[in-house]
């Protein structure tokens, strides 16, 4: 896993994650992801096909409560903070059509 | 200048002092150096000398004003507070204001304490120097020329500076313990669950853990005593009480074993080393046996780390896409709003995690990166449980260095992760750790020695921390 990652790569990675990338960017993005890829390739020399993966410090339980009306989040306390409150509801530009 | 929670509260409660003049007093010295040293991203004066004068009318109406009556408490700006900017010091979130307050604010609410600002961070608590947060670096009250460490910077430098008598941090790879280590004052970072993570922004939710910073270890154990217990709003939250822990700071360290790691990965400063080992002569000396233990998965913690944190970063920072709340910058369509916020928003170390984070999730890299990761995390468990069979607690630098001046780690990445060497086993795994302040290292700049317990070994924790405490001639 200590190929070095191509700017094709990283590109692709930064449409997924949301991120524009200036041509600058993306070639100082490539060599610091790529150095940092190598320093973490220390954990190939493990042996760790029987070893279970760990996600949480403790084992975690679903916890359930009963289904009871609460007290939940103002309405117009919580759209007042949004960029584009519309009618009750957040606003945002059209979703379709618009990219080829 | 560096009062004790517990005096205040005295004084406080038996109307010796009133909680208006304590925080004053903070509030002056906040005016007198908080140009230079940047601690906050917003000192809440009138809201602290409203709260202080309720706390007094309290007083003085015979009532309970509580466990922290009038303590000037500052709060890392990733803790929500309902009506009150919460930023992590991002522009992404620059002006939003939180719809509901965190459970520790709260907590503190409830028990007396007086808010009296939101401290500066890196940029959504990634950074080991506050240098990546987006209102500028904070300075260490010790050498402004320096670092306060990171990323929970502005608590640590808050407290050193007598701006606040204690302060909250988070941590999850280290971001209380380093700066507590390079400001001179004590942090810790308490067993996974033990307190409530519901509004502290969310920045790898399997690591993350707030904690306090205070000036002495007996006030570390008063506040996280009051901020801990379970809370049926946070999933991750321990339901069993949290042990108590001022009755443990005078039981001494007589017949506890106290490990030393073996193995642990070369990097600490020469002047760090000479501290740590004064640590363990003067726990010996103390009464304790020091047992040599081994721990071989501790070096591949920063690998571990750095790819389970910005996957985990790159899941929770999903959610700023400019729709429900913080900066949006207008595009024609929803792809390309999410995009050009985001980009505008987040500061280059925030980029870089979630690109890297990203990686490590996608298809083809996941079983290669982030499966291999959790693997390693389960290796890092199972030899801490192998080591704490034969030993109560270990010791460790809290940081590889003291106080290192600006720039000197931006450049590279890489170099600014290693200041997290020490700390992030103890994240990983889900144990508590703390760093103690034990004499000085280069330049006169503070030593902080790191104190690790297995899960909810807190007590036994801030035995040997109120130890090397009284050994280092810093106990009040």
């Amino acid at each position: 896993m200590s190929d070095r990652i191509t700017s094709e790569v990283v590109a692709k990675v930064a449409r997924l994650a949301r991120l524009d990338l200036y041509d600058a960017e993306l070639a100082s993005a490539t060599e610091q992801l790529s150095d940092m890829l190598e320093h973490f390739a220390d954990i190939d020399a493990l042996d760790l096909d029987e070893v279970e993966p760990m996600t949480q410090p403790f084992e975690l339980v679903n916890v359930m409560r009963d289904d009871v009306p609460g007290r939940t989040l103002d309405r117009d306390e919580v759209l007042a903070e949004a960029p584009d409150p519309v009618d009750g509801r957040f606003g945002v530009p059209p979703i379709l059509g618009t990219e080829p | 200048m560096s009062e004790t929670i517990r005096s205040i509260v005295s004084a406080v409660r038996s109307g010796a002092r009133s909680a208006v003049d304590v925080t004053r007093e903070h509030l002056g010295r906040i005016e007198a150096r908080e140009p230079e040293i940047h601690a906050f991203n917003l000192v809440l004066d009138d809201a602290a000398l409203e709260r202080a004068g309720e706390i007094d009318a309290t007083v003085a109406a015979g009532g309970d004003a509580g466990p922290l009556a009038g303590v000037p408490i500052a709060l890392k700006d990733n803790m929500c507070t309902r009506g009150v900017p919460t930023t992590c010091s991002s522009r992404i979130l620059e002006g939003w204001r939180p719809p509901y307050d965190a459970t520790v604010v709260e907590r503190l609410a409830a028990a007396g304490a007086v808010i009296i600002g939101k401290t500066n961070l890196d940029e959504f608590a990634m950074g080991s120097s506050t240098e990546n947060s987006a209102f500028g670096p904070t300075k260490n009250p010790l050498d402004p020329s320096r670092v306060p460490g990171g990323s929970s910077g502005g608590s640590a430098a808050a407290v050193a500076a007598g701006f606040a008598a204690a302060s909250l941090g988070s941590d999850t790879g280290g971001s209380i313990r380093q700066p507590a280590a390079l400001c001179g004052v004590v942090g810790v970072k308490p067993t996974y669950g033990a307190v409530s993570r519901l509004g502290l922004v969310a920045f790898a939710s399997s690591l993350d853990q707030i904690g306090p910073f205070t000036n002495d270890v007996a006030d570390a154990a008063l506040l996280l005593e009051t901020i801990a217990g379970h809370d049926p709003a946070d999933s991750t939250s321990i339901p069993e009480p949290f042990p108590a822990l001022m009755p443990s700071l005078d039981r001494g360290v007589v017949g506890l074993r106290v490990g030393r790691i073996a193995d642990l990965p070369a990097g600490a400063d020469p002047d760090v080393q000479n501290r740590v080992d004064a640590a363990f002569e003067a726990l010996a000396k103390a009464g304790a046996e020091i047992v040599d233990v081994t721990i071989p998965a501790f070096t591949y913690g920063l690998t571990a780390y750095y790819l389970i944190a910005p996957a985990e970063a790159s899941s929770n920072l999903a959610r700023y896409d400019g729709v429900r709340f913080g900066l949006r910058v207008p595009a024609a369509d929803t792809n390309a709003m999410y995009a050009a916020t985001r980009s505008a928003g987040f500061g280059a170390e925030v980029r870089r995690r979630i690109m890297l984070g990203t990686y490590a999730l996608s298809a083809g890299y996941y079983d290669a990166y982030y499966g291999k990761a959790l693997k390693v995390r389960r290796l890092m468990s199972d030899d801490f449980a192998a080591a704490y069979s034969q030993v109560d607690v270990l010791l460790t630098p809290a940081s590889p260095s003291v106080a290192f001046p600006f720039g000197t780690k931006t450049a590279d990445p890489l170099a600014m992760y290693l200041c997290d060497t020490y700390t992030i086993p103890s994240n990983l795994t889900g144990h508590p750790a703390m760093s103690v302040p034990f004499g000085t290292g280069a330049d006169g700049l503070p030593v902080g020695v790191q104190v690790l317990a297995p899960a909810l070994g807190e007590p036994t924790m801030f035995a040997v921390a109120a130890e090397l405490e009284r050994a280092a001639g810093g106990a009040r």
